[in-house]
């Protein structure tokens, strides 16, 4: 079964993909955040630099901070942004 | 426990009120100011923070309560801002009551740390030439860590 989730993205991110929100569909193989990151590599240019240095992204899943082997389901809200500078 | 995430200038004192209100058993209360601190050419024309809305609060409750949790706390404050802000402003606070000035010290310092690190805000300097990201520093990093090893 094919999944529906909401993709996030902030700040530089944001700007280079000129994206902030959107909903995919996702095969049925794309199971964790590591597999979406391949994914959305595929799109190619800036969506390949961007997704390619892990050093250069935080990602969450429903608002909780996640790494490349947390899973994904239908439904999820994901959101990629850079690395924080608040406080 | 007080946890905010808003557009609106904060005022410390009225939130060391807040904490001491009605209550004897504080020792101490140690707080912390962020400030926009002006460029080192003196350009800085503005400072916009970016956030999560949804997460920002979540994440900042819960550095908190790791704080709690670690050390014996009586309250906790936690102010964020968010928008354009001009040089000087305040960006964020942190105060923590404790019966002892230790715990009260090192909590605050840890919570800094970790929200330094864990909450979804990001920073755009503005200055006459244009606006640019703040990178995240790879110093904040190695200061979270430090709290990982001494516990």
């Amino acid at each position: 079964m094919s999944k529906v989730i909401n993709i996030l993205y902030f700040a530089s991110l944001r700007e280079r993909l000129d994206t902030n929100e959107e909903r995919v569909e996702l095969p049925e193989d794309v199971i964790d955040i590591a597999a979406l990151t391949l994914w959305l590599q595929q799109r190619g240019n800036d969506w390949k630099t961007l997704f390619s240095d892990a050093s250069q992204l935080m990602i969450s899943v429903n608002q909780q901070m996640a790494r490349p082997g947390t899973p994904i389901s239908t439904g999820d809200e994901i959101a990629f942004f850079p690395p924080v500078t608040g406080g | 426990m007080l946890i905010s995430v808003q557009s609106e200038d904060f005022d410390l004192n009225k939130v060391m009120q807040t904490i001491r209100h009605c209550r004897k058993d504080i020792g101490a209360i140690v707080s912390f100011v962020g400030l926009v601190r002006d460029l080192a050419s003196g350009d800085l024309v503005s400072m916009t923070l970016e956030h999560y809305p949804g997460m920002t609060e979540q994440a900042l409750r819960n550095i908190a309560e790791q704080a709690s949790q670690r050390w014996t706390l009586q309250d906790v404050a936690v102010i964020h801002r968010y928008g354009e802000l001009k040089p000087a402003e305040q960006i964020v606070m942190v105060a923590v009551a404790s019966s002892h000035r230790g715990e009260a010290f090192q909590a605050c310092e840890f919570i800094m740390d970790y929200l330094k690190t864990g909450a979804p805000f990001w920073k755009k300097e503005t200055t006459s030439n244009g606006s640019t990201w703040v990178e995240a520093k790879h110093a904040d990093n190695k200061v979270r860590k430090r709290w990982e090893k001494e516990s």
